[in-house]
């Protein structure tokens, strides 16, 4: 028997005595990719956090390579050639490509200052080995999202690493992206690191992985050989119960013969969009697909007032309508849940119900006061409507997990009863249950005669709750497809991918 | 399970957009050279007669902005930890005042200088202790003790002036020219390019705009942000009391009232000089060209005749100016 290069054993952890980890042990081999799955809360983030210094244990052993060692924090971590890959991306967006990426870790010249050329040059090589095409001295902060993704990685194999944890690291990736990412993971396998991946998607867990360790609540429910498994046996490891066929498609019934509800004309933003067009119908559950930068975020931010638009109208049910700001929008019956809920979409500090009823401030007033039985009123009403795991109302949203973040998100701007609602990336870093939850809420939505824009890289999820999908290339719509037409996903994957 | 493509090992590019990398010049960061550039044109065919481009005068504006340019130098790394500190001035009062009464007491020349800079690293450890281990906000800390240290300055004199007569005190520390130029000007010279070097060319300088940056990317990243916001509260703390000494070697004499609203013209000097207010960019040369057009500006508008109150308001809406038109380099 192969022994592993890292165990973890006997692993406990908790915060103010809530138990988050207990008794798990996990190991990998080496030249193994892992994946560790569970759903939000499972406790997949904190076991990395203890084994990256993060955290430290309440109680349990880590070995590598047979050897009992201590990580009491990062350096501790890097000491024992543990990287990781965090899903909360830690780079500096003031500081450039390669300052990133040997922070801490600088060339120095005789005098014992800091060597950029030589930082620079060998991010130039690195980058180049790994394929990616990034100019070292750009400042991240300029860069997409995929960038920073393919920037912290390149600062995770720059260093001397033998076990390199990947927390979610495909979440922001277009398909070709993620290509790439797998392609250089098996590179990596066959030089000898362990891999541990964490990931909701089991397609690519499938694809990449050799082993599977499924937590779930803390405790380790199961390891086994990818090739022995399929995806309804995680399902059932994860929820413990069997899933419904939530992201099949099912043709749904609308009116075709009505007024559009929002017309949108000649939308041009610099050259990041242009000349947009297109109309969405009451009841209607329209896709935007299109690799990252081909300009459906700035498009809906356009539409929604929070982002730059140099040209275009927008129509309101049949009316013309200024958008100029968010207030505008709100006022024209729009909604829009952004892209990072953490920023733009929530208070994190603030409780679930003071969250809910932000939009909706003026409609809870009773004189001068806010009329608090109201409010309770409706916040408790959307908890139990969307099904949000929360002890109370009253509970401050940075201690619910991802899902149900999202969930008030929606909650939020479901209060304003809104005719137009737009959903960009509406389950990114959300777990399979409820991801499955919030297709359902979207689809009820549409049920009750409101019209929807879905933005979504995850193409199974676009094809299971669009009615029409657009595509969006290089800042234009290029192809615009009924659903019933498309049959396959690769068929929409070759849409995407343009030319 | 097996789908690798075979071309993957061949040349895909990321995506199929390239990283735009078109460098263009944007001036808004430049903004602060122009302004100077603006300001030292306008006061020199305006005050010609009145001697404004006269060498004298143009020493003078260095003599007068000295103690603000090196107190910006330290205030530099404050602001680009995303943190500042508001007990400079009061630094600088206390600071000429317990040089003065060392050197009084007969403890020399070294003896004054020590306590001095002692005095300022103290008050800068104190700041820094209370931010990184309380974690008290640095606005709150260091407005307290602004006015904590600057009532301790007036209050261990009973608000009386302590004269220095070490001559080489006051001519090391302000007062001496060589040749023709003021050591104050050698000072700025020393300390800017120092300043510069720390910020741009070591692993301390990195690590502090890291720190700004994003504090918890550079804190996984493996910068210690705690150690490094006390540092910088140490060199605000110890630059503050240098300039204290300036002040009391310029004037010979320790004083209460010298470095008294100081804070303000070296905060805006960092920020007209390009260093981001929310931390993560930041630019000592800026700070210096800052300071030096605050102080052009003040000597420019005494020589036209106007007084303190027409000042004020005339450099507060320069600030404001400068500010809006350079806001891309302030907003991350």
């Amino acid at each position: 028997m192969e022994k592993p290069m890292l165990s973890m054993k006997n692993i406990s952890k908790a915060f103010n005595g809530i138990t988050v980890l207990d008794s798990v042990d996990f190991s990998v081999k080496k030249g193994e990719v892992h994946a560790l799955m569970g759903g939000n809360g499972a406790g997949k983030s904190t076991l990395m956090k203890i084994l990256t210094g993060v955290y430290s244990a309440d109680q349990g052993e880590i070995y590598i390579d047979d050897q009992l060692v201590e990580i009491k924090n990062t350096d501790d971590a890097r000491k024992n050639y543990i990287s990781m890959i965090f899903q909360e991306f830690s780079l500096i967006p003031t500081l450039t490509v390669a300052q990133n990426i040997f922070l801490t870790r600088e060339d120095k010249t005789s005098f014992g200052l800091l060597n950029d050329k030589e930082c620079v040059e060998k991010t130039r090589k690195l980058l180049q080995e790994l394929e990616v095409d990034i100019d070292p001295n750009e400042l991240v902060g300029n860069l997409g999202v995929g960038y920073w993704q393919m920037t912290e990685i390149a600062k995770a194999l720059s260093q001397e690493t033998k076990i390199l944890v990947m927390d979610e690291p495909t979440a922001s990736l277009t398909k070709k992206e993620t290509k790439i990412l797998f392609s250089f993971i098996n590179q990596l396998k066959s030089k000898g690191y362990a891999i541990i991946y964490i990931s909701h998607r089991m397609d690519e867990i499938l694809e990449i992985c050799d082993r599977i360790t499924i937590l779930r609540d803390g405790k380790h429910v199961a390891t086994e050989d990818c090739k022995q498994i399929d995806l309804d046996m995680v399902i059932q490891y994860i929820v413990g119960s069997s899933m419904d066929k939530a992201f099949e498609w099912k043709e749904r019934e609308y009116a075709t013969d009505v007024a559009p509800v929002l017309e949108v004309k000649n939308l041009s933003i610099g050259s990041k969009v242009q000349d947009v067009n297109f109309n969405l119908y009451p009841g209607e559950i329209v896709g935007i697909a299109g690799l990252m930068g081909s300009g459906r975020t700035e498009t809906v931010s356009a539409i929604f007032g929070t982002g730059p638009k140099d040209s275009g109208d927008i129509n309101v049910n049949g009316q013309p309508v200024t958008i100029k700001t968010a207030t505008d929008a709100i006022k024209a019956g729009l909604a829009l849940i952004p892209e990072d809920r953490r920023v733009q979409g929530l208070v994190l500090e603030h409780s679930v119900k003071d969250n809910v009823i932000l939009p909706i401030l003026s409609k809870m007033q009773k004189g001068l006061f806010i009329d608090n039985k109201k409010a309770d009123k409706v916040a408790n009403d959307f908890v139990k409507k969307l099904n949000i795991k929360t002890d109370d109302i009253y509970k401050t949203t940075n201690l619910l997990s991802g899902g149900n973040q999202q969930k008030i998100v929606l909650a939020k701007w479901l209060a304003n009863d809104p005719s137009v609602l737009m959903l960009d990336e509406p389950t990114i870093g959300v777990d399979i249950g409820a991801k499955t939850e919030i297709v359902d809420v979207v689809r009820e939505l549409a049920d009750s005669g409101k019209a929807i824009l879905v933005i979504s890289s995850e193409l199974p999820e676009l094809l299971a709750l669009s009615d029409r999908i657009l595509v969006m290339h290089e800042g234009r719509i290029i192809r615009e497809m009924q659903r019933r037409e498309i049959h396959t996903e690769e068929e929409l994957q070759h849409a995407i991918q343009g030319f | 399970m097996q789908s690798k493509d075979s071309n993957l090992n061949g040349t895909v590019a990321v995506g199929s957009h390239t990283v735009s990398r078109k460098k263009t010049f944007d001036w808004r960061n430049y903004i602060v050279y122009f302004a100077f550039i603006g300001v030292i044109i306008y006061f020199s065919v305006t005050l010609h007669d009145q001697g404004f481009v006269s060498t004298d005068n143009l020493l003078n504006i260095i003599r007068q902005t000295a103690m603000i340019s090196l107190m910006g130098l330290a205030m530099t790394f404050v602001i680009s930890t995303g943190e500042i500190d508001l007990s400079v001035g009061s630094i600088a009062a206390l600071s000429s005042l317990t040089a003065a009464l060392a050197l009084q007491a007969g403890y020399g020349m070294i003896g004054g200088v020590a306590v001095g800079l002692g005095t300022g690293l103290l008050v800068g450890l104190v700041n820094g202790l209370l931010l990184t281990k309380l974690g008290i906000p640095s606005f709150l800390v260091t407005l307290a003790t602004l006015g904590t240290v600057g009532g301790l300055a007036m209050w261990i004199t009973d608000t009386a002036p302590v004269p220095i007569v070490d001559a080489t005190f006051n001519f090391v520390f302000g007062s001496g020219d060589i040749g023709p130029i003021p050591i104050l000007l050698i000072w700025t010279i020393v300390a800017t390019i120092i300043a510069h070097l720390l910020l741009r060319k070591t692993s301390f300088g990195r690590q502090t705009l890291a720190t700004g940056g994003n504090e918890s990317a550079a804190r996984f990243s493996g910068v210690n942000t705690q150690r490094i916001k006390l540092l910088v509260f140490l060199g605000s703390g110890f630059m503050a009391g240098f300039a204290g000494l300036l002040y009391a070697g310029r004037m010979h004499a320790g004083r209460f009232t010298f470095g008294q609203g100081d804070e303000l013209s070296v905060i805006a000097a960092v920020i007209l000089g390009g260093t981001s207010l929310f931390g993560g960019v930041g630019t000592v040369i800026g700070t210096v060209i800052g300071s030096l057009m605050i102080g052009t500006i003040n000597n420019g508008l005494i020589i036209m005749g106007l007084d303190v109150s027409q000042q004020m308001m005339i450099k507060g809406l320069i600030i404001i100016l400068a500010v809006a038109f350079g806001r891309k380099a302030i907003k991350r």
